[in-house]
């Protein structure tokens, strides 16, 4: 019962990496003009959105990929990668009946029914298969309060002056190496518009799934709230198992406008390669909120679980007064995983307030790490940051980083910082054991405690869910 | 209580272990039957910590010989866990901090790990609650203990009370109890001891590991053993702790040598 037997334990086989087997467009392999003008014209974009792609592309042209996270990676080759690929059927259909029943098989089968009758009652989901949206529900009930929710394709073709008044303004197209490379690619992904006053009727949330080889996915999520709106978000992703690197590139912009707020939720479980780090996903991601009015409020909670590397930091920019940022993580890394995540709290308004929780468990010969800076403006008198990083080591190959930057301009900010490393020890789990409860139970039973102040910020729906997905990665035989 | 009718709980025989490549164990016997109270005594690193550890599963010793029967079954076969669910119990000397694992949760599912075992129904929150609540009176312990998590934070008394309440909520018919005197002071060694008074039973045993007579005020055992170099030296009834009480251990260590 030493820690090595920890260790194999948090070694299970990924059960979302099965393929579809589905007629598929792709376009060829390769990154050039032609290919944003070719993604463009797919997708019939006016030519504001052109432009923004081609700008993107001009600029990432000149860009270099960053290199100062702590993860290591063999060099990815862009040339190799399809920046398209699609189910083949001709255009998004009116009604589920429509839809290819191979693709909602393929959601059932990851826990994520569409289908009328099964579809879950207080949920409305945005079903994203390799780059394009196959289905909403619920557009019709949202719509009778005002709120949007469809995929960013449609919003672009229904709904082109918001798209066109928000997009990039949160991330521009030339904010980093990776949203260069989403602006100019971006296939699909939400579009939420929560109008004045109204508070969103019920849960919305994406699904991503990556299903072809080769192909990256390059997503792009777009949510407004307008005065005193607010709305609770929340993203799911999987992908099959391939020996190859997969590229995920995602931008994800929020903007909340007076006492407004946004809680936007993650659950990440991309394949994450196998116990000698062969394949998964490289996942590079900028997220990014705006707190442009007072009073308004943006809350991150990620459960980060799957891919070979994470490069993700969700951050909110605290413009308006008053306004509060938070941020609630875990990440778990296993075998030959790397994370490097954090967030950014950019305090600007007068009086913001900002919390950080993030809580990593490494296993295996994985590497987690926290970056995090938090950054008090001139302006920003009375604002105040509490961070709080804890780590958990299982094993003792695993390795656990925490970088905390913290920048303040202003004199009268407080900004406190607490860190922690534990380690599951073979005492605690002999203690549990010894009263009756099973080496598996006991693990996941101090997993989930270490967790929990993340977990309790979860949607409920969702919060049983991220404890079982980190059962699930903690299931296996008794060494 | 002695009857020698009284089943057979537990059946040590010729048992050597060792941790590492360190001989600790060198040919313990020792049988114990429902209703009795066994003082096993002895000076620090005669192996009695061992014994104990050994009889609830902790993966730092290997056994190398000879054999323990619990109630006719080959315990030293079973995981530490499935050593629980059919009643030993282990009393910790140190009770390990295990931060954010509730001490309520903790209790409720290591309740319901023995009571399945047992055949019971499995208590839901609200039901454990109250059960719960009722033996905490027998250690005299604040309901508040039950919201923190396990032991965290604890003082060496409130650990070993804690120890105590999971043993009565186990309903072990072993009980095996290392050093529970150590690091108490005199009300929290008068309320450990009555709870294990009151909940040793007729159906039941107590094997209590010490290396004072002070535990032995309080709960008279019906033997008392003397460890020492890895054997069990000597067996007496309660007479033989107070002798060891005025005389210490130095005629132990003539006899080993």
């Amino acid at each position: 019962m030493s820690t090595a037997t920890v260790s194999d334990l948090v070694s299970q086989p990924y059960k979302h990496g099965f393929v579809t087997d589905i007629e598929t467009e792709k376009i060829p392999k390769g990154l050039s003009e032609d290919v944003v003008r070719l993604i463009s014209s797919k997708k019939d974009e006016p030519e504001f959105l052109l432009r923004f792609r081609l700008r993107a592309y001009r600029q990432w042209l000149q860009m270099a990929e960053p290199d100062w996270a702590a993860l290591g990676h063999p060099r990815i080759d862009y040339q190799n990668i399809i920046y398209y690929a699609a189910p083949k059927q001709q255009e998004k259909k009116a009604s589920l009946d429509e839809v290819d029943p191979k693709l909602l098989e393929t959601f059932e089968k990851l826990g994520i029914p569409l289908s009328e009758q099964k579809r879950l009652s207080n949920v409305a989901v945005d079903a994203v298969f390799d780059s394009v949206s196959i289905a909403t529900t619920y557009r019709e009930k949202l719509a009778e309060h005002g709120v949007i929710f469809c995929s960013i394709s449609e919003a672009v073709k229904d709904y082109p002056e918001l798209v066109e008044k928000y997009l990039g303004s949160v991330v521009p197209g030339n904010d980093n190496y990776f949203a260069a490379l989403n602006s100019a690619v971006f296939s699909d992904g939400s579009f939420v518009f929560i109008p004045k006053g109204v508070e969103c009727p019920m849960e919305l949330s994406t699904y991503f799934r990556i299903n072809s080889a080769d192909t990256g996915q390059f997503e792009r999520t777009l949510i407004v709230a307008e005065e005193g709106a607010s709305v609770s978000y929340l993203e799911g992703c999987t992908a099959p198992m391939f020996d190859t690197n997969q590229l995920h590139a995602a931008v994800v912009e929020l903007v909340v406008l007076d006492d407004a707020s946004i809680k936007y939720s993650t659950v990440q479980n991309w394949y994450a390669g196998d116990e000698n780090g062969v394949g998964g996903i490289y996942n590079f991601v900028t997220k990014r909120g705006q707190c442009r009015g007072d009073r308004s409020r943006i809350s991150w909670t990620q459960v980060e679980t799957g891919s070979a590397i994470t490069w993700k930091y969700p951050s909110c920019v605290l413009q308006g007064a008053d306004s509060v940022g938070e941020f609630y993580s875990v990440a778990l890394t296993n075998n030959h995983q790397q994370a490097d995540t954090g967030t950014k709290m950019i305090h600007v308004g007068a009086r913001t307030r900002s919390t950080i929780v993030s809580k990593g468990i490494s296993a295996g010969h994985s590497s987690n790490s926290y970056r995090g800076l938090v950054q008090m403006g001139a302006k920003a008198i009375g604002a105040k940051n509490y961070s709080q990083c804890d780590s958990m080591l299982i094993g003792d190959q695993a390795a656990a980083n925490t970088y905390p930057y913290i920048r303040s301009q202003q004199p009268d900010a407080v900004v406190e910082h607490e860190a922690s490393t534990c380690r599951i020890s073979a005492d605690q789990l002999f203690y549990l054991q010894s009263r009756g409860i099973g080496f598996e139970e006991a693990v996941s039973m101090m997993v989930s405690g270490f967790c929990r102040d993340v977990f309790n910020q979860l949607p409920m729906e969702f919060a049983a869910e991220a404890d079982k997905l980190l059962a699930l990665k903690l299931e296996g035989s008794v060494g | 209580m002695i009857r020698p009718d009284a089943p057979l709980l537990l059946e040590i025989r010729d048992l050597h272990a060792r941790v590492e490549d360190q001989p600790i164990l060198k040919g313990v016997n020792l049988s114990v039957r429902a209703g009795e109270i066994h003082a096993v005594m002895g000076r620090n690193g005669s192996g009695k910590s061992t014994l104990s550890k050994l009889l609830a599963g902790h993966p730092a010793y290997s056994v190398t010989g000879g054999s323990v029967l619990f109630r006719g079954q080959d315990l030293l076969a079973l995981q530490p866990e499935q050593r629980a669910r059919i009643g030993v119990f282990l009393g910790f000397q140190y009770p390990v901090e295990i931060p954010g694992v509730s001490n309520l949760e903790f209790l409720r599912v290591a309740t319901n790990a023995r009571r399945v075992e047992r055949g019971d129904e499995e208590l839901d929150t609200f039901a454990f609650e109250d059960l719960v609540r009722e033996r905490l009176k027998l250690v005299q312990m604040d309901p508040a203990f039950l919201e923190r998590s396990v032991n965290e934070g604890f003082s060496g008394g409130e650990k070993k009370r804690n120890e105590i309440l999971q043993m009565a909520l186990l309903e072990p018919l072993v009980a095996i109890l290392d050093e529970t005197d150590s690091g108490l002071d005199i009300d929290a060694l008068r309320i450990v001891a009555g709870g294990v008074c009151q909940l040793a039973g007729p159906d039941n045993a107590t094997l209590l590991i010490t290396h004072y007579q002070r535990l032995l005020d309080l709960i008279t055992p019906d033997y008392v053993h003397v460890m020492a170099a890895g054997r069990i030296l000597r067996t007496g009834g309660k007479e033989l702790a107070v002798e060891l009480e005025r005389s210490g251990y130095d005629w132990v260590d003539q006899e080993v040598a």
